[in-house]
């Protein structure tokens, strides 16, 4: 039975979330303390050599990123925690506001000395609002023991727009408006809420700082992956014998995942696919197991992290079907902004359905694959540039599941032109 | 209470309109046009400006619903993990089809994309409240304890 | 400087410079529709994309800075593709049926499709299936159109401060309604027809009124008769593919006599008489010191702007009509007596820049001659229109003049078309008439100018007269706080709705940008100096027609006829005290 190593989840089972007397009898607000005893510079430098990646999926340097912020030269700074965690199959981030979180205040206000802020906001995806109450709760502990000094945090809710995960409609929603996200540049780390110097970070990338400034970068960065190092917290979903969450070292491979930690498929069927980083996440073939989960590995294979999550689907599964699912998932999240997502992840959804019910030509499957790649390199964000992916990813490593539904109709069709 | 003492309790927040419907949707299960004018007004917004927030997000509807909200969730988890068959078992259970509320107004059924419970598929939720793994046949049970008036986990 | 590659040209521009304005520098034009040089990037629309170094992702051309060593392609195959598809989307969502639309030949959507060579659509052709909305009878609006680049919303809420526009519902079901999705008129929608200008496509236009002009023209009882704006005359020429002020008077009226115009008059002649009672008024009412400061009334956009927003402050409006409605009181009357001609047959048309003139003719209280005063509006463009029907060459019309009793004019009424226009010429007869000096130098440099909000202090031998100049709803609104908090320092204040004054009203020629609005107020002013009298009161037809009939200013003949009132309008989205700040 595979081990997990656990790092950012190493209090679960340990504390009680509500009392902060448990978090700090496990040694929590020490990276705090620390870090407040650092120039800024230093402790960014520090986070900058310890390689931690965004966890949310975009995998940006972190102390990098925080570097921009600190220079930019207003008074006024946020550190936004992005709580949105919308990917479906993916829930890491509510297993660590529920159960530690002082770890994220912490990792906060760590983010808040570094970059020279006062106040922070956690955008809590509206699903989560039952979490409300323990985040509050929690932060006004810290506020009652003396741990955020200037640091103050807010809780606010999201409304029910998976859109909302990407860190400038996040912004755009802290700010009363719809989520649509703004074009790029200016980032957020110079010009974000209200125009002012922000940091959007995940949940799981903020959990991770208490350890890295209490241990050390060169701690941190030894772990997992040299380019991606660090645990990450899978979540494993699907046709799968133990699914849940499981955090472990990013050079853990896929078939560690999914045998190791998964226990494999039940009733012993075949693995037909694996859809790693949540629903906007590439289909990858059993021959890919190997691929290490590191960011870059990934990348490298064509593939992305996303937010950690697996989704196992046994040889039962209509792979067609489940990504005309997907695909209309990314319909109903569309914001509606820019013309090639807007209007292309419907003209997607069309276009599969078409094919699933036989009545699809060649046509049809090479201007499905035509316009989700033009989304990809067109789209305003990253939800119309990722939205094609599980499309994409799946006409490329089972293409027979789409061939075979046209097959019938190129027969009969002959060239459209 | 009316709609703008609700909205005033934000007044100081910038960009609080967002929680303050959050606070009228819980209240009146919708957001009214009156709602919808008392908030721009108080949030210094346009009232289109206003109509566009509301009408942008999932859990804000400018449309009546019932007094319990039953979202099933049909992302791809749960979609393989038998969410149709919930939707059947549900639809079955309160007389209505998904979109629709029932005639005594108590609940309304809808689909909702995932909302983070992934370790127990399929998934629905009633008012947020969220049920995880059940079987079909155990959704009955579940709707009975929100038949008595402010009830379920967390009344309303 | 920054130094980049654009298509292998090298070319330096100032930092901050976007790939689209370095491209042009270079004489490459990269296509665009969402963007609009007066307003804020949009990036929507994701034409204009360009592939900077090697990266596989394009880049929106309006909305990337270029850096140094930046190297852009514009047009390999690739590139051209890629906009091609999402043109091909918005097309796809889109009704076909150009022959039909007002826009067809002067829509971006459709120059798009010919500059790529649109020959078919891989896409099924879908629609949104919306209702068409004709509730205002001044513009209407075609859901089905809208491509979603929200350039009215901007214009309505941050150049107008009207806010009639916003957003509803979220992805492919997303469009812009007015406030709550509701019917227009019942919006906060004050008809001045910026929207009109910004639309790129045909999803809002003028309502359109050339068939009931034709059925007049056909009717061999009605006597019809035109009057002319200020701001058309001038710029009727862009309709006709010639520069603004292209076009003489004498060419003008023969072709406006030769698309069935039984007689040509010019509302000019009504704007000097509007000088003269208004300027009597103004002067009236700084002695009295009452509900001061006197505003203007003439743009029937800021009327309704202000019996929407400022319903409270009706009463500092000047009782005068608008020269559009003045002239149809006395059209009916006056020139009737004068001609001999029944006036039950008079079908009174006015050529206006503007379309909330159509709904100003059209409100109940404007028939003081005893019919509707103003039977029928024709914007500008829709005599551009009646022009290319009928074919008319203009290199041969005889030249023709303006016909009798209501066609002369001074310099004054011609600078009505622009903001600070009637300023200007109100001070002109207002000085003569307070200091019975003669005023050499008409000019009032003060009062001109692009900015929204201007002012001066007039010395009228030893007594201050404070004037100030709004053009644009939302110089309106900060003007009309300062008269609402009682912190108005002025005696007079000028509002035009549109920005520029009427000469960038809603039924002008398609405004594409503020550029085409300085050449059109430019124009103005040389007309203006080329005319032989510039005051209103000068005008020998304006002394005829007091003396032969209304006496003098103010009179009760011109309280009759001359004179309204307003009412507030009570819409429930615009409750007085509290001002929507106008977010970008």
């Amino acid at each position: 039975m595979a081990k997990e190593t656990r790092i950012i989840l190493k209090n679960l089972g340990k504390i009680d979330p509500m009392k902060i007397e448990d978090a700090v009898a496990q040694g929590g607000y020490q990276g705090l303390l620390r870090a407040r005893g650092m120039a800024a510079a230093d402790l960014i430098q520090e986070v900058k050599d310890s390689g931690l990646r965004g966890r949310g999926g975009a995998g940006f340097n972190c102390g990098q990123k925080w570097a921009f912020a600190a220079a930019a030269p207003r008074n006024e700074k946020y550190v936004v925690c992005n709580a949105d965690e919308g990917e479906p199959s993916t829930y890491k981030d509510r297993i660590i506001m529920e159960n530690d979180p002082h770890r994220l205040i912490e990792g906060m206000a760590i983010c808040a000395h570094a970059i020279g802020s006062r106040q922070g906001y956690i955008y809590l995806r509206g699903e989560y609002s039952f979490l409300s109450g323990v985040l509050t709760h929690a932060i006004d502990q810290a506020r009652e023991a003396g741990y955020l000094a200037d640091f103050d945090i807010t809780v606010r809710r999201g409304a029910g727009a998976y859109i909302c995960g990407e860190e400038t409609a996040l912004i755009e929603s802290l700010e009363g408006k719809r989520g649509e996200p703004r074009y790029k540049p200016p980032y957020p780390p110079t010009q974000g809420l209200w125009q002012l110097p922000t940091i959007v970070n995940n949940v799981e990338t903020l959990a991770n700082l208490p350890s890295i400034v209490d241990r050390g970068a060169a701690w941190f960065a030894s772990l997992g992956a040299p380019s991606y190092p660090g645990t990450k917290i899978f979540t494993l979903t699907g046709d799968i014998n133990n699914p849940g969450f499981y955090e472990v070292p990013t050079n853990t491979s896929i078939q560690d995942i999914v045998y190791g930690f998964g226990g494999g498929i039940p009733g012993d069927l075949a693995l037909q696919a694996v859809q790693i980083g949540g629903t906007s996440g590439a289909f990858v073939p059993p021959e890919m197991l190997d691929t290490p989960l590191d960011f870059d590995s990934m990348q490298y294979a064509g593939l992305t992290l996303g937010s950690g999550a697996v989704f196992v689907l046994d040889e039962t599964r209509d792979i067609l079907e489940v990504v005309t699912r997907i695909e209309a998932f990314f319909e109903h999240e569309s914001c509606g902004k820019c013309t090639p997502c807007r209007e292309g992840t419907p003209r997607l959804v069309g276009l599969l359905e078409k094919i699933a019910q036989g009545q699809g030509s060649r046509f049809d499957l090479d201007l499905a694959q035509k316009l989700g790649r033009n989304m990809t390199i067109t789209s305003l964000c990253g939800l119309g540039m990722a939205a094609p992916v599980p499309m994409l990813t799946a006409m490329q490593h089972f293409p027979a599941v789409f061939t075979d539904q046209v097959s019938i109709k190129t027969s009969e069709e002959g060239s459209p032109w | 209470m009316e709609s703008s003492d609700i909205v005033a309790r934000y007044s100081s927040m910038p960009g609080g309109i967002i929680e303050a419907y959050h606070d009228l949707v819980d209240r009146e299960g919708f957001l009214s046009q009156e709602a919808i004018i008392a908030a721009a007004r108080c949030f210094g917004v346009s009232v289109a400006e206003a109509y566009g927030v509301a009408t942008f997000y999932s859990m804000f509807s400018v449309k009546p619903k019932g007094k319990h909200i039953v979202r099933v969730c049909r992302s791809a988890p749960c979609h393989t993990a038998g969410s149709a068959t919930m939707v059947d078992a549900l639809q079955e259970q309160l007389g209505i089809k998904i979109g629709e509320t029932t005639p005594d107004q108590r609940f309304t059924l809808e689909l909702t994309e995932c909302v983070g419970q992934c370790q127990a598929t399929p998934v629905f939720t009633i008012d947020g409240e969220p049920y995880p793994g059940l079987a079909p046949n155990a959704v009955g049970a579940v709707l009975e304890s929100y038949l008595q008036d402010g009830t379920g986990k967390e009344g309303r | 400087m920054v130094n980049l590659t654009i298509d292998g040209q090298s070319v330096s521009v100032p930092e901050g410079t976007t790939i689209l304005e370095a491209a042009r520098a270079v004489g490459v034009r990269i296509p665009t529709l969402c963007f609009h040089p007066d307003q804020s990037i949009k990036a929507n629309c994701r034409i204009c994309m360009c592939k900077v170094g090697e990266s596989r992702v394009l880049q929106a051309a309006c909305a990337s800075p270029v850096y140094e060593g930046m190297t852009v392609d514009t047009r390999s195959p690739g590139v051209i593709e890629a906009r091609k598809l999402n043109l091909q989307l918005l097309l796809a969502n889109h009704p076909q049926d150009c022959l039909n639309c007002i826009r067809n030949g002067a829509c971006q959507l459709q120059d798009l499709a010919a500059e790529f060579y649109v020959r078919d659509n891989p896409f099924e052709i879908k629609s949104r299936h919306m209702e068409k909305d004709f509730s205002t009878p001044s513009l209407f609006r075609d859901p089905d159109k809208c491509i979603l680049c929200r350039r009215c919303i901007e214009v309505c809420s941050v150049v107008q401060t009207v806010n009639a526009y916003g957003m509803q519902g979220r992805g492919i079901s997303s469009i812009v309604v007015p406030t709550m999705g509701e019917k227009q008129i019942e919006s906060t929608c004050i008809m001045c027809g910026q929207c009109i200008h910004v639309c790129p496509v045909g999803a809002i236009n003028e309502v359109e009124e050339i068939d009931k002009f034709m059925e007049a023209v056909a009717d061999p009882d009605k006597i019809v008769v035109t009057q002319i704006a200020p701001s058309v005359r001038l710029a009727v020429a862009e309709e006709i593919g010639r520069r603004t002020g292209e076009l003489s008077m004498e060419s003008f009226v023969s072709a406006l006599r030769h698309v069935g115009f039984d007689y040509v008059l010019s509302t000019n002649y009504t704007a000097d008489l509007t000088i003269v009672e208004e300027g009597s008024e103004l002067l009236k009412r700084i002695k009295e010191n009452d509900r001061l400061p006197v505003i203007t009334s003439c743009s029937p956009g800021w009327i309704n702007f202000c019996e929407t927003f400022f319903p409270d402050m009706l009463e500092h409006l000047s009782s005068c009509k608008s020269p559009q409605q003045m002239f149809g009181a006395l059209v009916k009357t006056y020139w009737a007596e004068k001609m001999g001609a029944d006036p039950s047959r008079i079908y009174s048309v006015s050529i206006m820049p503007c379309v909330a003139k159509k709904y100003e003719a059209a409100r109940p209280e404007m028939n003081a001659s005893g019919y509707r005063d103003v039977d029928l509006v024709l914007t500008t463009r829709e005599v551009g229109r009646l022009f290319r029907l009928n074919r008319l060459d203009f290199s041969k019309l005889a030249p023709s003049q303006l016909d009798s009793w209501m066609g002369n004019f001074t310099g004054a009424a011609v600078i009505f078309g622009t903001s600070g226009g009637v300023t200007e010429a109100a001070l002109r007869t207002a000085y003569e008439l307070a200091t019975g000096e003669l005023l050499e130098d008409v000019e009032f440099q003060a009062v001109r100018g692009r900015e929204n909000i201007r002012e001066a202090e007039i010395d009228m031998k030893g007594t201050k007269v404070n004037v100030a100049v709004g053009h644009s709803t939302r110089a309106a609104r900060e003007l009309m706080e300062q008269v609402r908090s009682g912190q108005s320092k002025y005696h007079f204040i000028e509002i035009m709705a549109c920005p520029g004054g009427c000469i960038g009203g809603g039924g002008q020629p398609l405004t594409r940008s503020d550029q085409q609005r300085a050449e059109r107020i430019q124009a103005i002013y040389l007309e203006d100096q080329a005319q032989q009298l510039r005051k209103s009161h000068e005008n020998p037809q304006i002394k005829t027609l007091y003396d032969d009939y209304l006496g003098a200013p103010l009179s009760e003949k011109s309280h009759q006829l001359l004179h309204t009132h307003y009412h507030p309008a009570n819409n429930r989205y615009a409750v007085p005290g509290w001002n929507p700040q106008a977010t970008n």
